[in-house]
């Protein structure tokens, strides 16, 4: 009983978010692609055709990684707000608030699961093949990251309802952390001195866990242990913190 | 059977906001202290009981608590000290359609809304022909709600609301929501829960419908409870503040 009411909670609410975001707009569908696309035909541009950076099938490289990002980025933003533009039913109606943050990632990753085949396309065209193993690393990239990205985006949400500067802070944390993460560049370009990098900043290890089975179909055990340390960090993190704070929600949106 | 119970409730709400990051990071230990102590009084020391099958209705002035006191039963707020009990399933009509979403079609609606408010995708599927008919909004039922009328949401998120088929229902001021003959016709839906033996905490500025509905009154005054039972006098009392 419990679990059927919890599972149409998650389905109803991931099935608005989807529904609502092509209502009302001619290209659908095409528009979760554009963001990703452009980004990737910008930094073509800028590092393969001005400042010619050597580097092979450079295209199909930013694109293993900007579909990704665009997934965690979304949901990040877009988590910032999550109680806020919801107010009027966190005042009135009692349930399980961590279920908009739940379908927020859900809906999310759907736009990155329909975008699979856009990737694939592209790895047709640069002659990569992707393998039969698919099927066992990318559900358990999807579960790891998933994890990951739920965790964050309460994090922010919670946080954001006491400290509504939270928005501007991860906005600007967000594009940081962008350049910080090895997608418009191979991590074996960053000098060895700023490798460090790469372990403090806890999207580095998912990108480049993705970057791995999309261009050489491998799943790399380091990256994926790294990623799901974090994950489960955050998701303790923001758990505890959610479940500390959640009674005061009502009187703060 | 105890439906609701409230031992002892105080809630003081926080405030928080201060005078900006400046402000606060030069005076942090006095702002730290102060966000502690920045609050205010919203219920105190309140204690009573609903049992199963009661009507009653909470009266008192603007601001007095009212609202309060249904946050705390609906479960959305948590009281600072004190204890709420509640027992069986709720259903709230505090603000009709929350959480409707303008894009989605009515139907669209009455199901999301559905399950926010408790109930499984099958019990409403079961459920969808009776609330659309109670809506009375016919073929408007699949358009998208923006182009609804105030008039015409709030129907359908009072026919949403009734539907779920609550132990206790929670009301507050919504009966005053569409037009004349809808009104009446919730007025009746209210009245055929009360026959059924549903447990009603209703709150309402209408003292000639609470003087008509309910059995008990709770009047709140100035955040404390300043009497509880008979309708008669407690309205008597209400008047005479």
């Amino acid at each position: 009983m419990f679990f059927e009411y919890y599972k149409d909670l998650i389905t109803e609410l991931t099935k608005k978010d989807i529904k609502v975001r092509y209502k009302n707009s001619y290209l659908g569908y095409l528009w979760s692609l554009a963001n990703p696309l452009f980004l990737a035909l910008i930094f073509y541009f800028v590092f393969k055709v001005v400042t010619k950076v050597q580097m092979r099938d450079y295209t199909l490289f930013l694109i293993s990684g900007l579909f990704v990002w665009q997934w965690i980025n979304n949901s990040i933003m877009v988590g910032t707000n999550l109680y806020i533009s919801n107010a009027s039913l966190i005042k009135k109606v009692n349930f399980p608030r961590n279920f908009l943050a739940i379908s927020l990632v859900l809906s999310e990753g759907f736009n990155f699961l329909i975008s699979i085949p856009v990737i694939i396309g592209f790895m047709l065209y640069y002659n990569h093949y992707p393998s039969i193993k698919w099927f066992i690393y990318i559900p358990i990239a999807l579960i790891i990251t998933g994890i990951m990205i739920y965790s964050l985006s309460l994090m922010v949400a919670t946080i954001n309802l006491f400290f509504r500067d939270m928005e501007r802070i991860i906005g600007l944390l967000m594009t940081f952390l962008f350049y910080m993460t090895p997608i418009i560049y191979p991590v074996t370009m960053i000098p060895k001195s700023y490798n460090f990098i790469l372990y403090i900043n806890p999207f580095a290890p998912f990108i480049l866990m993705w970057q791995n089975i999309i261009l050489h179909n491998t799943l790399n055990i380091k990256y994926l242990i790294v990623s799901l340390i974090y994950s489960i960090i955050f998701f303790l993190f923001s758990t505890f913190i959610f479940n500390k704070l959640k009674y005061k929600f009502a009187e703060l949106v | 059977m105890i439906r609701v119970k409230f031992e002892n409730v105080t809630k003081y709400y926080t405030l928080l906001n201060t005078g900006g990051i400046k402000h606060f990071i030069l005076n942090f230990f006095k702002e730290y202290k102060k966000i502690k102590s920045n609050r205010f009084l919203a219920l105190e020391n309140i204690s009573f009981e609903v049992k199963d099958k009661d009507v009653v209705g909470i009266i008192g002035k603007n601001g007095a608590g009212k609202s309060t006191t249904l946050g705390l039963i609906a479960g959305v707020l948590k009281p600072t000290s004190g204890r709420v009990e509640v027992n069986g399933r709720i259903a709230p009509l505090l603000e009709l359609g929350a959480g409707f979403h303008p894009d989605l079609t009515g139907r669209e609606n009455v199901i999301l809304n559905g399950i926010l408010l408790g109930m499984t995708k099958k019990e409403i599927l079961s459920k969808l022909d009776s609330i659309i008919e109670f809506s009375e909004l016919g073929e408007f039922i699949d358009q998208p709600i923006r182009i609804y009328s105030s008039g015409m949401m709030s129907r359908l998120g009072f026919s949403v609301a009734v539907h779920v088929d609550p132990e206790i229902l929670l009301i507050d001021e919504v009966l005053s929501v569409g037009d004349f003959k809808f009104q009446e016709k919730s007025k009746n839906k209210i009245y055929e829960f009360k026959e059924k033996g549903k447990t009603i905490i209703f709150v309402s500025h209408d003292i000639g419908m609470v003087e008509e509905l309910c059995d008990k009154v709770i009047l709140i005054h100035d955040h404390k409870l300043l009497y509880q039972g008979d309708v008669k006098k407690g309205v008597e009392l209400y008047e005479r503040l």
